[in-house]
């Protein structure tokens, strides 16, 4: 019974969260955000269904979410013009899927044939060819513009019009519980384990009898239907797909949300997508030079933590497990080492943010609000200032990394020590 | 006929440029086994640099510095970022080089911000070499075409009759062989690799001021630099260069051709007055198609012949 609860807990609290955010965050500014967030989630996990579980690093993953997006909008333009049979707005999402998923089908039967660069290659050429094709076939893209419909259509059950955003954020919920929940148990199947197998040995997966592109094909397949589905969903939030949807720079954030957020874990894809959303969303109204900072992110994260921030976190599990007690430990050792790269990170970010004012190709004031202070670029102070912030803070970091790792192998051993016994 | 020429001179003139980058892209894969997809970067720093020291002291000046500069960052980048993510495997490195690529962008544009520069051809070149059939050849696209050709001469003999290339050579084929025989394989591929960047470097400093010099070129490029290594076979120093050549030739081609594809679509029963996408599709032609064309290139040519043009391996 108690096994039973701890897997019944997780879904209760997603469940509760995507019931009840919207309550704590009513403004229609975190209403929007909350979609989008719903949004990546489906998408990211679904790459991740490819990078994670299968082994397949993919730069186009984008076509998929985009191209469902395009025939999505086509077809509530074509519902409002009578044009394409009536289809409730709610149910479109697996509509979207089946694009995502055909289109799956097709490429993934030549692109599948091997993983590794070969795949990434295939991968990037199909994305590029589908981004030079938005610019070509004009009626159906309609290029740099994109395409745009009224999602208000049809009957509208129980008064829902999908007119107001939260009915719309309501929809992206409960279809981000069951995407998430179908994804979930597709990596406890056989299939999931197989493609497990596939990604860490395809020469013995083969051996044992499994075709291995067969495994890799299915996986894809499955994870353009998941990509279709929230493409769909993004078509319907926004009423407007572009060409960038299906562009690098989509499937650059999915990556980057994925990886950043950890590869190896089932929670790793939502932490990233949460996150890289919030941060996007905040971020890129106050600093220019958000994307700097996701770069440099995404660098340290493939250099020094390749599992990604869900790695991080459990890498904690076996103390949890052995000897909680242990973690106590860990408690100041790593609230030194986060207030040092705090320091750093406030320095260099003011820096950062102070070379692109003065760079900027438009005229603009020599004062700018930084950190919430006004502050003049035009003066030498605010440079050195946070010059020197930046200093103390490295300074720090290299005081505190090395500690923090003494304390952390010092756990560890113990943690092994507990297991001994 | 004017058309061919000028199509042929002009492609020759873009396919020696994508050399120059598929030269370093191809020699650092055969090297790593990794694909460096921050490569185009590295040209777009050359064409940044070149343009920022020809504005302070001139172009040949720039000639010479920029691509140096673009060499050290390289070696640097190789030495401090991706042999220490080496060894979580191939797909880290790629992913790395990625994050790079990405990271170059931003950073150019904090320094240089988000417009073109006005990067020129240097005055001294302006002047028409010759006339051929009624055309105007200017003296800048020849001294581009010789810059080019000759560094393909200069790269093939050093790595085919100096010691040098043979250490470099054997480092790329059995490099457990050469360290044990007493060579640095390391330096060698930190060398060779800020080598690459470096001739990338030199595409950029020439192709700058003519492809335009701004923040996207790196993106614009670097996918059909992929295309080239790709088709020409990934190692394959000819076959870079019968791949860049080819694909430059293909896209002037392409565009000042114009063939319609009407013809091809009404055998499939698709005219220009079914409306809609239809319509698109029958009044396509290959100048539209023309920036598809690599991509398409480039899949065909993984799912029929994954060795490419002249390679011994699949990819």
């Amino acid at each position: 019974m108690m096994g039973n609860a701890q897997k019944v807990v997780p879904w209760l609290v997603l469940a509760l969260l995507l019931v009840f955010l919207p309550v704590w965050f009513n403004s229609s500014f975190a209403l929007t955000i909350l979609s989008r967030i719903g949004i990546m989630i489906i998408f990211a996990i679904a790459y991740n269904m490819l990078l994670g579980q299968g082994g397949m690093l993919s730069f186009g993953h984008a076509v998929y979410f985009g191209m469902s997006g395009y025939f999505t909008v086509h077809f509530i333009g074509g519902m409002q013009d009578a044009a394409t049979p009536y289809f409730p707005i709610s149910l479109l999402p697996i509509l979207g899927g089946l694009i995502g998923l055909i289109l799956g089908i097709l490429i993934g039967y030549v692109s599948t044939r091997r993983a590794g660069t070969t795949f990434a290659m295939i991968s990037l050429g199909f994305g590029e060819m589908f981004t030079a094709l938005t610019l070509v076939l004009v009626a159906f893209f309609n290029g740099e513009e994109g395409i745009q419909a009224d999602r208000w259509v049809g009957p509208e059950p129980l008064g829902i019009t999908f007119g107001p955003d939260i009915q719309v954020y309501y929809l992206i919920a409960i279809w981000t519980f069951i995407a998430v929940a179908a994804m979930f148990i597709l990596t406890k199947t056989p299939f999931g384990r197989v493609s497990n197998a596939v990604r860490d040995n395809p020469e013995r997966a083969e051996f044992v009898g499994y075709n291995t592109q067969r495994v890799r094909w299915l996986a894809f397949a499955l994870s353009s239907f998941f990509a279709g589905l929230a493409g769909a969903l993004y078509a319907v939030n926004y009423e407007h797909i572009g060409f960038e949807t299906v562009s690098a720079a989509t499937s650059g954030l999915v990556l980057f949300m994925v990886y950043i957020g950890g590869v190896r874990n089932f929670l790793g894809p939502i932490i990233g997508a949460v996150l890289i959303t919030v941060l996007d969303s905040v971020l890129s109204d106050f600093s220019e030079a958000w994307f700097l900072y996701l770069g440099v992110i995404f660098i340290i994260t493939v250099m020094f933590a390749p599992e990604g921030l869900a790695g991080l976190i459990f890498m904690h599990e076996p103390i949890w497990k052995a000897k909680p007690a242990l973690l106590r430990a860990l408690f100041v050792p790593y609230l030194m080492a986060l207030g040092a790269t705090l320091v750093a990170c406030v320095g260099l970010i003011g820096l950062f943010e102070l070379f692109y004012h003065v760079s900027q190709d438009l005229v603009v004031p020599d004062e700018m609000n930084l950190f919430g202070i006004v502050t003049d670029t035009a003066s030498v102070l605010p440079w050195i200032v946070y010059a020197v912030i930046a200093g103390v803070g490295l300074f720090l970091c290299r005081e505190a990394y090395p500690r923090t790792k003494m304390v952390w192998d010092d756990v560890i051993s113990e943690t092994r020590a507990a297991l001994v016994q | 006929m004017e058309i061919f020429l000028f199509s042929l001179f002009n492609g020759l003139l873009y396919g020696m440029m994508l050399f120059l980058l598929a030269s370093g892209l191809t020699l650092i894969f055969s090297m790593m086994g990794v694909l460096n997809f921050a490569h185009a970067s590295f040209f777009m720093l050359g064409a940044y640099f070149a343009y920022t020291i020809s504005t302070l002291v001139g172009f040949i000046p720039a000639l010479i510095v920029a691509p140096i500069l673009v060499g050290v960052i390289g070696a640097l980048v190789e030495k401090y970022g991706l042999r220490p993510v080496h060894k979580f495997g191939h797909v880290a490195e790629l992913l790395f080089t990625f994050g790079l690529a990405f990271l170059i962008e931003e950073v150019v544009q904090l320094i240089w911000g988000r417009v073109a520069m006005d990067y020129q051809i240097p005055a001294f070149l302006k002047f028409t070499a010759f006339s051929w059939q009624g055309l105007d050849y200017q003296a800048y696209r020849v001294f581009m075409l010789l810059v080019s050709v000759g560094i393909f001469v200069a790269l093939y003999w050093v790595l085919t009759r100096t010691r040098v290339g043979l250490i470099i050579q054997a480092a790329l084929s059995h490099s457990a062989m050469t360290g044990a025989l007493g060579h640095n394989v390391e330096r060698v591929f930190m060398v060779t690799f800020g080598f690459g960047c470096a001739l990338a470097g030199v595409a950029g400093v020439i192709g700058g001021n003519v492809l335009g010099t701004e923040p996207a070129m790196a993106l614009q490029l670097g996918p059909i630099v992929f295309v080239v290594i790709v088709i020409g076979g990934l190692g394959s120093l000819g076959g870079a260069l019968v791949a860049s050549i080819f694909i430059g030739v293909l896209d002037f081609m392409a565009n000042s051709y114009d063939l319609s594809f009407a013809p091809f679509f009404s055998l499939l029963g698709i005219s220009a007055d079914m409306g809609g996408t239809w319509t698109d599709l029958a009044s396509l032609s290959s100048a539209n198609i023309a920036p598809v064309l690599p991509y398409l290139l480039l899949v065909l040519m993984l799912i029929f012949r994954p060795r490419g043009l002249f390679g011994t391996r699949d990819v």
